[in-house]
């Protein structure tokens, strides 16, 4: 067990050098910054002086290191545009996303775990149609589209909720639902898979042969245990959601750390572009890291294998 | 040799079914609605020249902009759908939107086809460092959500179709790459394979003769389905600007386009375009369940 979780820690670390390494040398193939941010009408050594202030004019893997070792202090660097710290700003936006990417979950698991319970129980009947039906829909329609939508409908024609902003739980709503129905369609298959699987296990003919009824074998022994990987797909899809909202949280002007990257891209904002990348690779490659230790610990086999 | 035939079943009552009688089964069991659809936008789009009644980047003569549909008060058999802010025929965007669409949906699928497979293969049959490279690597790609990075990369290189094209590609390759490695991890310990190795075949030999031909239906069945993913996403880039530049015709940049208008009411400016990504992420979608069954049985309870 404890090689298990040494090698897995190693890999994280592998995957996350791989990944800032790769977003470090695009950032800057593609463009110089200095030359974007200064007037066209910068002299020259100007540039060459704001180069040197930002320490631009070092060499590639000088500043890989330097962003290296400070990213490990907590320290993501200075945004151009903002002047202030990357973290700072990272962290007033965080809380924001955070609760988009639970409210989002929680909408997906309202949708996905009903559905694809009386899906599984009433395998192949019109009921499983339905879910069926919902389950492509969540595939098919695009979430920006639909949030979009929901603006249309219940901003502009019924004006029950607001289009855009942070406030209370009514701004909230609609973000919500375009970023997790998506989810929910996950949900409802992982959910529906699982449960078949479980209800054709010897444990539950044995339930149903004592004579319990259906209500309980299901409410009470299937269910448990069906549940066990959609809750977990549902907390790596919340850290998934809370990083991947960018055009949700454009359309919808929520200011969380989607937008944040948003504007980094189009400011060219160097260091906040790679401080908000490399925290979503971090949150991820962190829960996938749990996930795969927690998986061991149940699962002695799963230790074994590579 | 010939004359034997393989199944003793097969030399009962009917003679063998030949390659059209195949064909015929398969046309029957085929499903209708999906291959209407994408059948009827490979049309539109191939034959948009024709059949637009418009250019798409140049404002209809005499028309106002943000003309209703038809059938609102106002609009105008002249332009069936609308208008839009330059007083373009949405209908005719709207076919020349099929048209990207389905160019980007089709190549950056292959792109990352082609990229997943090659991978895969190379992970699981040579095996040792080079599978643990390419692991690591898949990793790295999966630690950020693919939309992101595609955001990401479309920003840096810049908005052009064909670099959304290879972008989308390169963000997409992921999953081609641990599924086929898996599939090649058991096929290396086949008999055939093995006989192959034995009998002197070269790696690369192996992989084109044996290995290759037996991962094109997991190949196939995961194209199916990536298809649709990189309509989405090329319509999200577009949406966000970064995608394919404006005035060219495609339904993302057209939502992009209609956002100012939402609240002033010219619903349709908004619904056509996105209801026409449904329709064809729908429809590949279900495609893509339809050859999942028929060519991975192992999948079929999925």
């Amino acid at each position: 067990m404890a090689r298990f979780i040494v090698r897995r820690v190693l890999y994280s670390f592998v995957t996350l050098f791989i990944l800032s390494a790769t977003i470090f040398l695009i950032v800057r193939l593609t463009g110089d910054p200095v030359a974007l941010m200064a007037e066209a009408s910068a002299r020259p050594e100007d540039l060459e002086r704001i180069r040197h202030q930002w320490g631009l004019d070092r060499s590639w893997p000088v500043q890989y290191v330097t962003f290296m070792e400070n990213a490990f202090k907590g320290e993501l660097g200075k945004s151009f545009n903002y002047r202030l710290p990357v973290s700072q700003l990272y962290f007033q936006r965080l809380p924001n996303s955070l609760t988009l990417g639970l409210a989002a979950t929680l909408i997906s698991l309202l949708i996905g775990i009903p559905a694809g319970i009386i899906s599984a129980v009433k395998v192949n009947t019109a009921w499983d149609n339905v879910a069926k039906g919902i389950a492509l829909l969540g595939l098919s329609i695009p979430g920006f589209w639909l949030g979009l939508v929901l603006i249309l409908v219940f901003s502009v024609w019924l004006r029950w909720l607001p289009t855009s902003g942070a406030g209370d739980w009514r701004h909230v709503v609609m973000p919500a639902v375009a970023l997790g129905w998506y989810f929910a369609a996950s949900m409802l298959r992982l959910t529906r898979s699982s449960m078949l699987e479980v209800l054709g296990s010897e444990y539950i003919k044995l339930a149903r042969l004592k004579g319990l009824p259906d209500f309980v074998v299901i409410a009470m022994h299937a269910f448990k245990n069906a549940l066990i990987p959609v809750f977990t797909l549902a907390g790596v899809n919340m850290v998934v959601m809370v990083n991947a909202a960018v055009i949700i949280e454009v359309i919808f002007a929520w200011p969380g750390i989607g937008r944040l990257l948003y504007e980094g891209i189009f400011q060219r904002d160097f260091p906040l572009v790679q401080g908000v990348v490399i925290m979503a690779g971090f949150m991820i490659v962190a829960i996938n890291l749990v996930v795969d230790i927690l998986y061991a610990f149940i699962d002695p086999r799963i230790r074994l294998t590579r | 040799m010939a004359t034997i035939p393989a199944d003793p079943r097969l030399a009962v009552g009917r003679a063998t079914p030949g390659r059209l009688g195949v064909l015929i089964k398969a046309a029957r069991e085929a499903p209708l609605a999906p291959l209407v659809i994408l059948g009827g936008l490979v049309l539109i789009a191939l034959l948009a020249d024709l059949i637009a009644p418009y250019d798409p980047t140049v404002p209809v003569k005499g028309a106002e902009m943000f003309r209703p549909p038809f059938w609102m008060e106002g609009g105008s058999v002249a332009t069936p759908l609308g208008t839009d802010f330059q007083s373009r025929d949405i209908l005719t965007r709207l076919i020349y939107g099929a048209r990207v669409s389905l160019i980007v949906g089709l190549m950056g699928t292959l792109v990352a086809g082609s990229i997943g497979t090659a991978l895969g293969i190379l992970s699981g049959y040579v095996g040792g460092w080079v599978d643990q490279i390419i692991m690591r690597l898949t990793d790295a790609w999966l630690a950020l959500p693919a939309i992101v990075f595609a955001i990401f990369l479309a920003a840096m290189f810049g908005p052009s179709m064909w670099n959304i094209i290879v972008i989308l590609g390169s963000v997409y390759w992921t999953r081609y790459a641990r599924v086929i490695r898996g599939e090649v991890l058991s096929l290396r310990e086949r008999e055939f394979v093995k006989l192959a190795e034995i009998a002197g075949a070269s790696k690369l030999r192996v992989i084109k003769k044996h290995i290759l031909p037996n991962v094109m239906n997991t190949a196939t069945v995961l194209a199916s389905l990536t298809v649709g993913v990189v309509i989405i996403a090329e319509a999200s880039l577009s949406f966000l600007g970064v995608g394919v530049p404006p005035p060219q015709p495609a339904w993302g940049l057209m939502l992009s386009e209609a956002r100012p208008t939402l609240m002033t009411g010219q619903w349709w400016l908004t619904v056509f375009p996105g209801a026409c990504i449904l329709l064809i992420v729908l429809a590949t979608q279900l495609f893509g369940d339809w050859l999942r069954v028929r060519l991975d049985p192992q999948q079929r309870n999925l």
